[in-house]
C-alpha cells in the first residue's frame, strides 16, 4: 500500500527544472504525506524524533478544542443577543451551522492567503516550504472578531506574512508574532472593526434593540429547507435585539464601572467558562488552560513564561488596587484574569518560542513584563481596554535585549573566573 | 531561612491580607470575606512560628560551629537542606566522596549493548594508521615509509611538517601495502598488512624517578605516543613545548553503547598506573581521574584507587562521562589555558612503554548495536580494519558502520578503519525508507527527548537506532532545548549563532574553549531543527585557532 502511493508520487513528480513553482509546492505536500528519506551526513548519526513539523502540529493540536468552542460560541452569542435559545445547549444545530458559516471562510482565506504568500517565497528562495504559517494560520482566525470582512482579513495576513516574516529571512526570522502582527494590522488600520461593543456579536444590524439579525442566502435557502425537513426549527429573519441589550464585553462593562458594572450583566461562571462575546477562539478558560497544559506538559511552550507572565499581571493588578484611583483600577486583582484573552496570550502568544527570549533566565523576565505591562495597557489605556496583543509585541521587541544582558552576564563570569585563576 | 526568603514571606503575607480587604470591599457578599480572613490568620500563625522555629535552628548552627562541634559539609539543622531533599539516591560506596551531580541530560538508550565477553579470535589482517584523525597536523604529513616497507610497531611512519619533532608510528608490524590519498592529494591511509606474529622496535629503558621532564618529552615523542596526548582547548595533538595546566582523564563511558571501560581497564591495572606516574611528570598541575557515580556499577580499583591523582565522581547522565563536562566542573578552561586529556587505554599504552618496553598499540574495542548477531568485546590493535571486525556477525546488510559512539562517531565503509581513540565500533542500520505521516504519527521506536513522542515516555525502553533525520534541516526555531542536554554553563545556541556570524569576541567569550564536538552531539541529536551542531562548532574552533 505504502509503496504503491509513493510510486504513484513519484509518478506526478513535477520537473524540478521546468516548473519549480509546481515542484516545491509538490515537495511541501510530499513531505506532508511522507517524512522524506533522509539519513545522517557528518555529525551525530541518529536524530531525535522530533521535528519542526511535529512541533507545530503540537500547537494546532492543543488549538482544536478553541475552535470547537469558539465556533459554537459565535451561534450562541448571536442568538443570546436575539433573546432566542438563551440556553446554553439549546439550538445546537441552528448555532453550530451559523458559527461554521462564519468560521470556515475565514479559516480558509486565512490559509488560501498566507500558505499561498509560504509557498511563493519557498519557490523564490529555492528551499523547501517551512512550517511557520501551519501554527499562525490556526491562531489568526482564533483572535479575529467573527464579523471581520474577509479583504480586511487578507490584507493584514499579507501584511503579516510579507513585511514581519518573510523580509526578515522566514521562518525562525521573524521578530514580531506573525498572528498578533496580524490583528494589530487589523486594529489600526481599520480600527472600527475590531473595537466597540459592536464587533463582538456577529450577525446583526446593530447592538441597539429592535436591529434586525442579519442571515444570507445561505442561511435561509439552504439551511432553513434542510432544518425544515429534518423537521428543527430554522433562522428566523424577523428577530430582533432584544431590549436592554448592549453586546459588551466584561472589560468594557469593567471600565465603565468596576466590577460590580461587569456582574450585572454576566456571571463569574459566565466569563470563566466563556459564554461571553469576544474574538472567536479566546473566551473558554479552561479549554485554554488545558491547552497551556498540554503545551508545557510536551514541553512545545516554555512554562517559565506562562508562569512568570501570570505573576507580572497579578503584581500590577495589585499595585493597581492600591492606587485605586478608577473603577476598573479597583477591579479585585484575581477577577482580572476572569475577563479578557489575558490566557490566549500567555498560553498561545508570548511562548511563541522564535519572538520570545531565548534564555531561561530571560524567559523569567520576558514573561513577567509582559503580564506586568499588559495589565497597564488594559486598565489605564482609555481607548481599547485590553493589553496583551500591544504588550507582548512590545516585549518581542525587547526579547533580543534581555537575551543580550543575560548572555553578557554568562560572558561576565566566564572573564572573572579567568581573571581569578590568573 | 535566611533574611530575604523570610522577607519574601512577609511580602507575601502583607499583599494576600491587603487584597483580601478590597475582595471584602469588591463583593458584598459577607460570608466568603471573613473565612478568607480567618484563613489568613491561621496562615500568619503558622508562619510565626515556623520563624521562629527557624531562627532557634539558626542561632544552634551558629553555636555548632562556633564550638567547633560542626566538621565542614555536616548538616546540623533539624531541616534537611535543599541539597539533601533533592540529591539523587546514591549507592553507599559513593557515601563522603567528592562527586558532582548533573541533573541535565539524557541518556539514548538503544539495543544491541555489547556483551561483557572477550573475543580473542577475531583478527583483523590490516590495520592503518589515519593522519585526519589527529586534529590540527597538516594535510600532507611527511612520510618515512614507502609501500612495500617492512616495518615493526612502533617504528615512525611520518610526521608532520609543522612539528617534525611528533612521531606517528605504526601500530602492528608488517608490509605497508597502502598509502591512499583524500582530497587535495591529502594522505588518508597508510595501510599496514600485519604480521601473525608481531615484531616490535625494542625501546631503550628510561627511569622515569631521575630522568629531567625534558628527556621524558623527547622519549615519548620518539616511542610514538605523543599524539595520544590530545589538547584542549581545539582537541589537538598535544604541543610538546607547552607545560599543561592539568591533565584530565574520564574513566567511564555515558555515550549510547559506549564500552565498559571497568571491563576492558581488566589486567592493565599496573600500565595504567604506570601512565598515571608519567602523565604527573608532564603537568605542574593535576591529574584528574572522572569517575563513574552512576550508582549502577562500582568502579574498577584501578580508577577508585590510582595513586598521585585527584578523584571525582560524576552523577548524570550522559554526556556526564566526557571529559569536557568534568573539566568543566572541576576546572574550567578559561582564554589561555592549556589542558590535556587522555582515554583510559592511551594511558595504559604509554605506561607500557615503561613496563614492557614497547609500542603496544593493543586495544580492547566494544563491538555494539542491534545490527549485530553478536554483540562483544575484541582484542585487537589501533586502526583495524573496520570490516575485519565484523566479518560474519552482521545480522543484516543494510547497515552503517561507526567508529566511535552514535553521537560523535564517524561513518565508515567496510573497507574503513577504526579511528584511533575510538574503542567502539557501532553497528546501526541505515534508514533511508519513507514513513507515512511520520511528523505526526507516535513511534515507540524512535529515541526522542520530546514527550510529543509516547518512547519519551518510557525512557528505559531500548530502541532500534537507525539514521533517518526524521525531519529536514530548518533555521534554529526552538530555544532551550541544546541547554536541557547540555549540563555546562554555556549557552550552545548563541554560541552557534555566534559562531555562524563570526563575532570572534562574543564566541570566546561564550566558553568555546570548554566544549569540544563530542559534548555538543547531544545538542544535535535533540535540535529539532535538524542543524549540524557538531560541524559549526568545528568551525568555531577552527576560527578561533587561526585567530590564534
Amino acid at each position: 500500500m505504502k509503496k504503491a502511493i509513493l510510486n504513484f508520487l513519484h509518478k506526478i513528480e513535477p520537473d524540478k527544472k521546468k516548473s519549480p513553482f509546481l515542484h516545491t509546492v509538490y515537495d511541501g505536500f510530499f513531505t506532508f504525506a511522507f517524512t522524506p528519506n533522509l539519513v545522517t551526513k557528518g555529525g551525530v548519526h541518529i536524530r531525535d524524533g522530533m521535528d519542526l513539523k511535529r512541533q507545530m502540529v503540537q500547537v494546532v493540536l492543543a488549538l482544536l478544542v478553541l475552535y470547537l468552542f469558539g465556533t459554537y460560541n459565535i451561534g450562541h452569542q448571536h442568538f443570546v443577543a436575539l433573546g432566542e435559545y438563551t440556553g446554553f445547549l439549546q439550538g445546537v444545530h441552528l448555532k453550530l451551522i451559523y458559527g461554521l458559516i462564519l468560521v470556515l471562510p475565514i479559516f480558509i482565506v486565512t490559509h488560501v492567503v498566507g500558505l499561498g504568500i509560504e509557498f511563493f517565497y519557498a519557490y523564490k528562495k529555492g528551499h523547501g516550504i517551512e512550517e511557520g504559517f501551519l501554527v499562525s494560520g490556526a491562531l489568526i482566525p482564533l483572535i479575529m472578531p467573527p464579523d471581520i470582512p474577509l479583504w480586511i482579513l487578507s490584507i493584514s495576513i499579507v501584511f503579516a506574512v510579507v513585511i514581519g516574516k518573510e523580509a526578515f529571512g522566514g521562518t525562525g526570522m521573524n521578530v514580531l508574532n506573525i498572528a498578533l502582527l496580524a490583528r494589530v494590522f487589523v486594529f489600526f488600520a481599520y480600527p472600527t472593526y475590531i473595537s466597540g461593543d459592536e464587533v463582538w456579536v456577529a450577525g446583526l444590524e446593530g447592538v441597539s434593540a429592535g436591529a434586525a439579525a442579519n442571515y444570507g442566502w445561505i442561511h435561509l435557502h439552504v439551511f432553513n429547507p434542510l432544518f425544515e425537513a429534518l423537521n428543527l426549527p430554522g433562522y428566523n429573519p424577523a428577530s430582533a435585539v432584544i431590549d436592554g441589550y448592549t453586546g459588551a464585553t466584561p472589560l468594557s462593562l469593567a471600565y465603565q464601572g468596576g466590577w460590580e458594572n461587569v456582574t450585572k450583566t454576566y456571571t463569574d461562571t459566565q466569563m470563566l467558562w466563556g459564554t461571553i462575546p469576544g474574538s472567536i477562539g479566546e473566551s473558554s478558560k479552561p479549554l485554554i488552560i488545558l491547552g497551556a497544559l498540554y503545551l508545557a506538559f510536551t514541553k512545545i511552550a516554555d512554562w517559565r513564561i506562562m508562569f512568570s507572565m501570570v505573576v507580572g499581571a497579578a503584581v500590577m493588578a495589585l499595585l493597581l488596587n492600591v492606587w485605586g484611583a478608577t473603577a476598573f483600577m479597583q477591579v479585585p486583582w484575581y477577577y482580572q484574569f476572569y475577563m479578557g484573552s489575558f490566557f490566549f496570550a500567555m498560553a498561545f502568544m508570548a511562548t511563541d518560542p522564535v519572538t520570545a527570549s531565548a534564555t531561561p533566565t530571560g524567559k523569567w523576565v520576558y514573561g513577567f513584563l509582559i503580564g506586568f505591562i499588559g495589565m497597564i495597557i488594559r486598565v489605564l489605556n482609555p481607548a481599547y481596554p485590553e493589553g496583551w496583543m500591544l504588550a507582548i509585541l512590545f516585549m518581542n521587541v525587547f526579547a533580543p535585549l534581555i537575551d543580550h544582558y543575560v548572555v553578557q552576564a554568562n560572558i561576565n563570569r566566564r572573564l572573572k573566573r579567568a581573571k581569578v585563576a590568573a | 531561612m535566611n533574611n530575604k526568603t523570610s522577607k519574601a514571606i512577609l511580602t507575601v503575607v502583607a499583599m494576600l491580607s491587603a487584597s483580601s480587604t478590597w475582595a471584602q470591599a469588591g463583593s458584598s457578599s459577607s460570608g466568603y470575606g471573613t473565612y478568607f480572613i480567618y484563613g489568613l490568620i491561621i496562615v500568619a500563625v503558622l508562619v510565626f512560628f515556623m520563624i521562629i522555629l527557624q531562627v532557634s535552628d539558626n542561632l544552634m548552627i551558629i553555636e555548632a560551629k562556633q564550638s567547633g562541634a560542626a566538621s565542614k559539609g555536616v548538616n546540623l539543622s533539624l531541616f534537611p537542606n535543599w541539597k539533601e531533599l533533592f540529591a539523587p539516591r546514591l549507592p553507599k560506596y559513593l557515601q563522603n566522596k567528592p562527586i558532582t551531580v548533573l541533573r541535565r541530560g539524557h541518556n539514548i538508550n538503544l539495543e544491541g549493548e555489547a556483551e561483557k565477553v572477550l573475543d580473542n579470535t577475531v583478527a583483523a589482517k590490516t590495520f592503518a594508521v589515519q593522519p585526519p584523525n589527529f586534529m590540527g597536523i597538516s594535510p600532507i604529513p611527511k612520510l618515512e615509509v614507502e609501500v612495500g616497507n617492512e616495518v615493526k610497531a612502533g617504528d615512525h611512519l611520518f610526521f608532520d611538517k609543522k612539528r617534525p619533532e611528533i612521531k606517528y608510528v605504526a601500530p602492528v608490524s608488517g608490509e605497508v601495502i597502502a598509502i591512499n590519498r583524500g582530497a587535495k592529494r591529502s594522505i588518508s591511509e597508510v595501510v599496514i598488512l600485519a604480521d601473525k606474529e608481531i615484531k616490535y622496535r625494542k625501546l631503550d629503558a628510561f627511569d622515569l624517578d631521575t630522568g629531567s621532564r625534558e628527556d621524558l618529552v623527547n622519549y615519548l615523542l620518539d616511542a610514538g605516543v605523543w599524539p595520544l596526548i590530545r589538547q584542549r582547548p581545539y582537541d589537538i595533538v598535544a604541543e610538546h613545548d607547552a607545560t599543561p595546566r592539568d591533565i584530565f582523564i574520564s574513566t567511564f563511558d555515558s555515550a549510547p553503547l559506549g564500552p565498559n571501560l571497568n571491563f576492558i581497564i581488566e589486567g592493565q591495572e599496573a600500565a595504567f598506573q604506570k601512565g598515571l606516574d608519567v602523565l604527573n611528570k608532564l603537568t605542574d598541575g593535576k591529574v584528574y581521574l572522572g569517575l563513574d557515580g552512576r550508582g549502577k556499577e562500582q568502579p574498577h580499583a584501578a580508577f577508585t584507587e590510582a595513586e598521585g591523582v585527584e578523584t571525582r565522581y560524576f552523577h548524570g547522565k550522559h554526556p556526564a562521562g566526557n571529559v569536557g563536562i568534568q573539566i568543566h566542573h572541576i576546572k574550567p578552561i578559561s582564554s589561555g589555558d592549556k589542558v590535556w586529556v587522555l582515554g583510559v587505554q592511551d594511558v595504559a599504552t604509554i605506561g607500557k612503554i615503561f613496563t614492557e618496553k614497547r609500542f603496544n598499540a593493543e586495544r580492547v574495542v566494544a563491538l555494539a548495536g542491534a545490527e549485530l548477531k553478536q554483540p562483544k568485546y575484541v582484542r585487537t590493535y589501533i586502526g583495524a580494519n573496520v570490516g575485519d571486525l565484523v566479518k560474519d556477525n552482521l545480522a543484516n546488510d543494510h547497515i552503517r558502520l561507526i567508529s566511535g559512539d552514535v553521537l560523535s562517531g564517524k561513518k565508515k565503509m567496510a573497507e574503513g578503519f577504526l579511528d584511533i581513540f575510538d574503542d567502539q565500533l557501532t553497528v546501526v542500520l541505515e534508514g533511508d525508507d519513507y514513513e507515512l505521516f511520520g511528523w505526526l504519527l507516535p513511534s515507540l521506536n524512535t529515541p526522542s527527548v520530546s514527550p510529543t513522542l509516547p518512547s519519551a515516555l518510557f525512557p528505559k525502553m531500548k530502541k532500534r537506532a537507525e539514521t533517518n533525520t526524521h525531519g529536514e534541516k530548518r533555521a534554529f526555531v526552538v530555544t532551550g532545548l541544546y541547554e536541557s542536554v547540555l549540563p555546562m554553563d554555556v549557552y550552545p545556541q548563541e554560541l552557534m549563532k555566534s559562531i555562524l556570524v563570526g563575532d570572534f569576541e562574543k564566541v570566546e567569550g561564550l566558553g568555546i574553549y570548554e566544549l569540544s564536538e563530542e559534548d555538543v552531539a547531544l545538542c544535535e541529536f535533540v535540535c529539532v531543527s535538524k542543524q549540524p551542531v557538531q560541524q559549526i562548532l568545528r568551525q568555531g574552533l577552527d576560527m578561533m585557532r587561526e585567530q590564534g
